[in-house]
């Protein structure tokens, strides 16, 4: 899978209630979720994202609530993925449940402005800087969880789990 | 080479003899958890992939304490959507009004988690049960959604950092300050993806509802769960509420830290995080002159009797100050009935505090006590981060319950003795 897009850029300890917050999670809509994503890190960021837009955060982007509305709503806002220092745990699982593409990568977050278009290989984590042509390597996912994602995210597993045990 | 009683707990539900840190294993579920915010997207889940049954009608937990009473139409809808699910599932631990509380003080009281445990729940505070020597911790909906059906995770067996809570505590000093300056010490992600060990003599002689208050936090510094190792004090609280046998570990004596922190507690005063992390810690004395428009007494973190007691002991013959409003939730039923039996309420209505049925409501800006542009609280709940409580250019302080108490009589921000 690749992507290819222009950047928001976001500071460090971006929480799930900057990301998606408490007073619109009286629904499990993605596309409500959407209209609100981001909105109290930015309000204008739910008018102007594009579909394969890419976020890129400093340290510890979707720290605090367990709230799996925060991947969805970015996803549904049609962010592509995600570069970051460091995710927040409980963030980075829900992340690889939900299918929203994350990578770690401090350098690149170091090496991409606002407004930069970048683009991304998720398969060998290759992150490239089009606008100033400089090129990063994410880390790479853990092999358990490349074979979840291989498989069709957690619930197939699931699945599959429940019809052997059958 | 000895292993910390995470790594005990953690092998024993995977059917190993031993783990060590980074290796990913599948662990037996002792409970798993949700509430209305987190259940519906799980629910949603586990119907879309078409699974007939949960795991354990008994295991799997479902608590209505975020919305409800339902403070919208929305919100009602969500709480059907759990409603029904457990009906259709005859789930035994369904906690509905009238009987729900805030799941993290719930569980604990009800005994429906103990030492030895593995727990995992869509909410991120679920590293509470660490204090009663569980292995608990939160995770999304859709991990809680597999766990519903398989009464399994996998989880990648954390590093640990041991802390040593050293003296005796000064008065005025609570397990919340506690946390509260070792979240200051070590950051928002001092502890990622790791597990937080606490020990010493400090925490020895701290008790359970002062205990849950900092394994509470743990996730506060990014960790994966906090854990305190069972005593005289956990068996004393666990025994006679336990639903199931429990298991007591703890750490051996070689075990393996990846950090070992030591802090004399006999140093400290009270602490108040400042707007909008809970790394951005002062020592009250330093909080210099912050007026208050709001007080929140209560939550998963300080909603226990314990913390009821230390505020009603601060409010005694005292009066709210005018231009603040102050609220107390109590965590469950059992302890708002124990406040009205040992006369707590009385001291808060005379006061002039409203006092509220057990929720999450205000914690996370959902209702019951949503601040306005511009207005400030201070509330013994677990974050301030932007917008937490209400409107995006709103603030809010955390601190300990005598601290909230004291600054709700004073309108501004002060220690416990400055009202004594």
């Amino acid at each position: 899978m690749k992507f290819n897009g222009p950047v928001w850029k976001f500071g460090k300890d971006i929480d799930t209630d900057a990301i998606i917050p408490a007073r619109y999670l009286n629904t499990t809509s993605p596309e409500e979720l959407a209209k609100h994503c981001m909105e109290d890190a930015d309000p204008t960021f739910p008018q102007k994202v594009k579909a394969g837009d890419i976020i890129v955060a400093d340290k510890n982007f979707g720290c605090g609530s367990s709230r799996e509305h925060a991947p969805i709503c970015i996803k549904a806002a049609g962010v592509s993925c995600v570069i970051a220092k460091s995710f927040a745990r409980i963030f980075f699982r829900n992340s690889i449940n939900i299918g929203l593409p994350i990578f770690e990568c401090p350098e690149a977050v170091d090496g991409i402005s606002e407004g930069d278009v970048v683009s991304v290989n998720a398969a060998d984590g290759t992150i490239v800087n089009e606008t100033t042509g400089a090129t990063f390597k994410a880390k790479a996912l853990p092999a358990s969880m490349q074979e979840l994602i291989a498989v069709g995210g957690l619930m197939k597993y699931v699945q599959a789990k429940l019809a052997a045990k059958a | 080479m000895g292993m910390t009683i995470t790594e005990k707990i953690l092998a024993a539900h995977a059917g190993k003899a031993t783990v060590e840190p980074g290796e990913l294993i599948h662990a037996q579920l002792d409970a798993v958890l949700a509430n209305d915010v987190t259940a519906p997207v799980s629910i949603k889940e586990f119907e879309a992939h078409n699974i007939e049954k949960v795991f354990d009608k008994e295991r799997v937990i479902f608590v209505q304490d975020h919305f409800v009473p339902a403070k919208d139409i929305k919100s009602a809808e969500q709480a059907k959507i759990m409603r029904d699910f457990a009906r259709k599932h005859e789930l035994l631990n369904h906690f509905d009004v009238g009987e729900m509380g805030i799941e993290h003080c719930l569980l604990p009281e009800k005994g429906l988690v103990g030492p030895g445990d593995v727990v995992i729940g869509a909410d991120s505070h679920t590293c509470t049960y660490g204090a009663l020597g569980a292995f608990a911790t939160g995770v999304g909906s859709t991990d809680l959604a597999a766990g519903m059906a398989l009464g399994e995770a996998w989880f990648k067996v954390p590093e640990t950092i041991k802390f040593d809570y050293d003296g005796v505590l000064p008065e005025d000093v609570t397990g919340k300050d506690l946390i509260l300056h070792t979240i200051g010490d070590i950051g928002v992600d001092g502890a990622l993806y790791q597990s937080m060990e606490l020990t010493g003599t400090a925490i020895e002689n701290l008790s359970m509802d002062g205990r849950m208050t900092m394994t509470n936090m743990a996730i506060e510094a990014g960790a994966k769960n906090g854990i305190i190792a069972p005593d005289k004090t956990t068996l004393a609280y666990i025994e006679d509420r336990a639903v199931r046998p429990f298991k007591v570990y703890a750490s051996d004596n070689d075990a393996k830290y990846v950090r070992e922190i030591k802090y004399d507690v006999e140093k400290l005063e009270p602490v108040v995080a400042f707007p909008h992390l809970p790394e951005n810690t002062k020592p009250v004395s330093e909080a210099g002159h912050v007026e208050i428009d709001q007080v929140v007494i209560g939550s998963c973190t300080n909603g226990r009797i314990e913390d009821l007691r230390l505020a009603a002991k601060i409010f005694q013959g005292k009066k709210v100050h005018k231009n603040v409003r102050c609220i107390i939730f109590p965590g469950t039923q059992a302890i708002y009935k124990q406040a009205i039996k040992e006369g707590l309420m009385e001291i808060f209505i005379d006061a002039g505090v409203a006092v509220s049925t057990p929720t999450c409501g205000p914690c996370l800006g959902g209702h019951m006590g949503i601040l306005a542009k511009g207005e400030r609280a201070l509330a013994t709940t677990n974050r301030n981060f932007v917008g937490r409580m209400g409107h995006p250019e709103s603030e809010v302080y955390l601190c300990g319950c005598n601290v909230a108490a004291a600054s709700a009589i004073a309108g501004r921000i002060v220690h416990p003795r400055e009202v004594e």
